[in-house]
């Protein structure tokens, strides 16, 4: 069947030159930011984040705001409420994961307006993304690859000795809150184009591999980045060549590629 | 000789009502070497965050060469090596972890300076692990790991060294050769160390101080009596049964540290 439908057509269609596009600038984010996230072992931070923006889109259904201010609104807020708890974050992530898409439901359902567009949030339309979409995730990557770039030591040691870096001096409290605001950014960003579950497993997965394999942060960023990247071109045009949705293909894909990563390192580390 | 640390009327604590350290007063003179010794959980950890101002003292106050511990300049002249905890992996090198101890003298949006770079490749070659630095900290040995956290205090250039449980994890032949490099540090640096293993360090410190939540006794000498009250419980001494100064200043002579971390230059007992 991969000859009726030659993956250099694909090319041909504006829409797949979208989905390329923001296949390569949502890598770099979630790249970057999935190391941080992985490194500071908060992996549901990102599905906490997206499912508390859930909560943000059904309160701006219900007051009429542009839904992407509410799904930004409620992110920033959880992961502040995520930087405020420090030790007790994971019972903070796992609380604020609930509560949103509870609140999400009930303020969807005072509004009395069933969305079809609600549901694009949630599985996301890779096929779908628009040139302003384009733009946003670019704008993104360049803030996130700033302040990667300015604040890299410090990102650094706050993610590796909170401790040490608060006796040297560097504003632990603002490098975490930083981090957790730029990572809600990528997650809402990130869901109104590939969908909630797709951010999830971009933000955590990609960066899991890559941390097997590096010794350094900044190796990891890159390698979780070119990763992510093969994983979603690769998903994408075999997702057109077997006619399935995008998504989900690179999402198996990559957890494909994830277990048996698992698998490479646990023989290799018995060996040792 | 000028006081490097003094704590007046120290009481801190965690929860309130339920003070970890009570009334303590102590002076660490410049140059000393002192030990802080006691149970665990008698509050040692406490005292040395205290000093640090990672926590807030409730009542009385801490100066540092005089001055409030509060300020950035204080804490950057206090070199701190935490309690080796179990590694998780994690991205980071060795020389990316001494470089951690540069963060006070650099600032944000800047990278580290040749300085930086050059006191951090000082410090790995002072304590014989520069060969490791671009190796992931996971995979060192705890000893190996010990000298990595020493070197990163060492590379703030530090007035005072302060340690927490230096001797915990690493067999005994490590701890010999880490008492000798503290000997040598001592010439030029305040040492505090805290244990909960009196054996291990009576025999190399200028000074000992008992804690269990107050201050139980302090001096150059170490009675049996004071480690038993400060324990709770009758405790038999294992040290080497003479005066510890002696054998302190013994071990002052020795070789450079690179030979003793090198195992051929081994002082003698």
């Amino acid at each position: 069947m991969g000859m009726e439908k030659p993956v250099i057509d694909a090319l041909g269609y504006t829409f797949m030159q979208h989905a390329v596009a923001i296949s390569i600038l949502a890598s770099i984010a979630c790249g970057i930011i999935g190391t941080l996230v992985t490194v500071n072992r908060m992996s549901a931070l990102a599905g906490s984040i997206a499912h508390a923006s859930f909560g943000g889109l059904g309160l701006a259904y219900l007051i009429g705001i542009h839904p992407l201010i509410g799904a930004t609104g409620f992110a920033i807020g959880s992961a502040l409420v995520i930087g405020a708890a420090q030790k007790r974050s994971d019972t903070a992530m796992a609380a604020l994961w609930a509560t949103g898409m509870a609140a999400g439901l009930v303020f969807i359902k005072i509004s009395g307006t069933y969305s079809a567009d609600l549901m694009s949030w949630l599985f996301g339309s890779l096929l779908a993304v628009s040139g302003s979409d384009i733009l946003f995730v670019g704008i993104l990557d360049i803030l996130i690859l700033l302040v990667i770039a300015g604040l890299y030591k410090e990102f650094l040691a706050v993610s590796y000795d909170q401790e040490y870096s608060r006796l040297q001096g560097v504003p632990t409290g603002f490098i975490r809150g930083l981090f957790l605001v730029l990572a809600a950014l990528t997650a809402v960003m990130l869901m109104k184009v590939t969908g909630l579950i797709m951010v999830i497993a971009m933000l955590t997965v990609p960066a899991a591999i890559a941390e097997m394999f590096t010794s350094s942060l900044r190796m990891m960023m890159v390698l979780a980045s070119i990763l992510a990247a093969l994983f979603s071109l690769s998903g994408l045009f075999l997702a057109w060549i077997l006619d399935l949705p995008p998504g989900a293909v690179i999402i198996l894909l990559t957890a494909m590629v994830y277990f048996t990563s698992i698998a490479i390192e646990k023989i290799r580390s018995n060996q040792n | 000789m000028n006081p490097a640390i003094e704590i007046r009327d120290l009481s801190v604590g965690y929860r309130t009502g339920k003070p970890v350290l009570n009334n303590i007063n102590l002076t660490v003179m410049q140059n000393d070497f002192i030990a802080i010794i006691g149970p665990n959980g008698g509050g040692k950890t406490t005292l040395l965050k205290a000093i640090l101002g990672l926590i807030k003292p409730w009542k009385g106050k801490i100066t540092i060469e005089g001055h409030p511990v509060a300020s950035k300049a204080v804490r950057a002249g206090m070199g701190y090596v935490p309690q080796l905890i179990p590694g998780k992996l994690f991205p980071v090198t060795v020389m990316d972890v001494v470089l951690m101890g540069r963060l006070g003298n650099s600032g944000l949006f800047r990278h580290f300076s040749a300085a930086d770079r050059s006191a951090a490749e000082k410090n790995l070659r002072r304590l014989g692990v520069d060969h490791l630095s671009n190796v992931n900290m996971y995979y060192l040995s705890g000893g190996q790991k010990q000298r990595v956290l020493i070197a990163r205090a060492l590379a703030g250039e530090p007035d005072i060294l302060l340690l927490d449980e230096p001797v915990a994890s690493v067999d005994h032949e490590t701890q010999e050769s880490f008492f000798n490099l503290l000997a040598q540090l001592n010439d030029s640096i305040t040492i505090v160390l805290v244990t909960h293993d009196v054996g291990s360090v009576s025999a190399h410190v200028k000074n000992i101080a008992c804690i269990n939540r107050t201050l139980i006794s302090h001096g150059e000498t170490l009675s049996a009596d004071a480690v038993s009250r400060a324990y709770g419980c009758p405790f038999e001494l294992i040290s080497h049964g003479v005066p510890h100064r002696i054998i302190g200043q013994k071990h002052q002579e020795g070789s450079s540290i690179e030979n003793n971390f090198n195992g051929n230059g081994k002082t003698s007992d």
